[in-house]
């Protein structure tokens, strides 16, 4: 691990200005996805700034009948959440179906957002990647890419984001809400906050520089069955080969995003309408334009069969 | 036979020097190769030490760490309390859970210095040898381990578990997400599920913690 400075911010202002005046400055919050990278100078800060004192750990009713999770609630905390697993069950479940206990005490809203690639390639640093090295290539298409996107993939980049809970937040329609180092404020969609990897895969937000996430907000709850449906090599602990994250209503209508198959959590709500024509139908528009590698093909009716398999379960 | 033993010494004398000539060129080779000078010049940096505060076992340890440090090398290598382990270094395996301020967490996926003023519990902070926690009591006679080496992070997870359990903290295996979570044998292995046992003393394991699970409910 390489040396930095570090230093405990007192408000999300003071934290957002320290990183815009230090170019090596990484915000720190649970750590365990950046402290793993640090370990093997994937990523390699000059300057921590530990915003685990900032007072961003509250989950609140909104006047519009949501809620504002705070950006440092842990993900043990939000799955636990009364109001989380009465009104919310997907977010509950999406998240209860990631990574383990222990994780989930550290782990924080907003990091899980922030979370970097699984991708092999990615994390060994004797292998080409343009994620971590621009340029550098893609060792993962033509290699062992089973675990790999199928969708929103370019000629860069095939890595998968990696989380359970931006699925069901995407699902959910959250809004992130940040501060920038000039002490304004925005709210940005979830569809907009993740980019695709085009030509450019290690730009992974629309963050700026210094930006910081502050809060998640959910519009009021909209009913329906929740379901989070992961499929992955182990019964626990693994990332999913693919996810299904849906509401389903009574009439047969809903939500659905997929985890897995793509860059960032995948939903496409044109999709949605075919949702009374069962799986297929669905499918085909979720994964219209899908660029499969003959290791990760199978992914596509892998989608098919477990969303076939949630709305079995919504109508049961 | 004497001449014929001397000439396979001697041959193997020449490819001992000739291995060392090696070991000496190789290091001189790429020390003149510019990339690997210029790798050489960026390597020392001076360690950044920071103070902190921490409450282990009950017991307050005042320490000055590189604030590289994690928590469990915090732990292991400067308040020489080895009893939690280092597997992959990672948060992977689960064998440096640890407790801190009441939750459980991987030790070696946290800074030191995150945590000041924290409340840390180690397997030494559980029980002794003269008085073991009921978890290591439970531990030791259902045989919850082979070689022992992930036990100590296993025991403060189940502790924790059982914690998470009474507190009505749902799991992934909950069928209800709003009632109570029950003290099944799916649930405990599921929430057990970031500690990995290579002996694969599993089954034991899950013994071991359902008679304590039985006792305290």
């Amino acid at each position: 691990m390489k040396a930095f400075t570090y230093e405990r911010a007192k408000t999300p202002a003071e934290a957002a200005a320290s990183a815009s005046r230090n170019p090596g400055a990484k915000f720190i919050a649970g750590g365990t996805n950046l402290l793993d990278l640090m370990k093997l100078e994937i990523e390699t800060p000059t300057h921590l700034i530990d915003v685990n004192g900032l007072a961003l750990d509250k989950i609140e009713s909104t006047p519009d009948g949501g809620l504002r999770i705070g950006a440092l609630v842990r993900n043990s905390d939000l799955a636990a959440d009364q109001r989380v697993r009465r009104d919310y069950g997907l977010l509950s479940r999406a998240l209860l179906a990631g990574a383990s206990g222990q994780l989930r005490n550290k782990a924080t809203t907003a990091g899980n957002l922030l979370q970097r690639t699984r991708c092999p390639y990615f994390y060994d640093t004797n292998q080409p990647c343009n994620k971590r090295l621009p340029g550098s290539g893609c060792a993962a298409m033509g290699g062992f890419s089973r675990q790999h996107a199928v969708v929103g993939v370019s000629d860069a980049c095939i890595a998968t984001h990696p989380s359970d809970m931006a699925v069901a937040m995407r699902a959910l329609d959250a809004k992130i809400e940040t501060v920038r180092p000039d002490g304004s404020v925005r709210s940005i969609p979830i569809a907009e906050f993740h980019r695709l990897p085009g030509a450019t895969p290690h730009l992974e937000t629309v963050l700026v520089r210094g930006e910081l996430i502050t809060a998640v907000t959910l519009p009021k709850p909209v009913g329906g069955t929740h379901i989070y449906q992961k499929v992955r090599d182990r019964a626990s602990y693994a990332f999913a080969l693919v996810s299904v994250g849906a509401i389903v209503q009574r009439d047969g209508s809903g939500r659905v995003a997929l985890g897995g198959v793509a860059p960032r959590p995948w939903r496409v709500e044109a999709a949605e309408a075919e949702m009374p024509h069962g799986a297929k139908a669905v499918t085909d528009r979720l994964l219209a334009g899908a660029k499969t590698t003959h290791e990760n093909a199978f992914k596509v009716t892998l989608v098919q069969r477990t969303l076939s398999a949630v709305l079995a379960a919504a109508r049961s | 036979m004497k001449d014929s033993s001397d000439g396979i010494n001697e041959s193997r004398r020449d490819v001992l020097i000739l291995g060392r000539d090696l070991l000496v060129a190789v290091p001189v080779a790429t020390m003149t190769a510019p990339s690997m000078l210029g790798a050489q010049t960026s390597v020392p940096e001076p360690p950044v030490r920071s103070k902190v505060s921490l409450k282990v076992n009950g017991e307050v340890r005042e320490l000055e760490l590189d604030t590289r440090t994690t928590l469990l090398d915090a732990l292991r290598e400067h308040l020489n309390l080895t009893g939690t382990k280092k597997g992959c270094d990672h948060g992977q395996c689960g064998a440096c859970t640890v407790i801190v301020d009441g939750r459980r967490i991987n030790s070696c996926l946290t800074l030191a210095v995150m945590h000041e003023g924290a409340s840390v519990t180690t397997i030494e902070g559980l029980g002794t040898p003269d008085k073991l926690h009921p978890m290591q009591a439970a531990f030791v006679k259902h045989d919850g381990y082979q070689c022992g080496y992930c036990t100590p992070g296993q025991i403060c997870s189940a502790v924790a578990v059982l914690d998470e359990i009474k507190h009505g903290m749902p799991s992934h295996v909950s069928a209800d997400l709003t009632a109570q979570p029950q003290l099944t044998a799916a649930e405990l292995r599921e929430r057990m599920s970031g500690n990995i046992c290579r002996c694969g003393a599993y089954s034991n394991i899950a013994d071991a913690i359902t008679e304590v699970a039985g006792r305290s409910a």
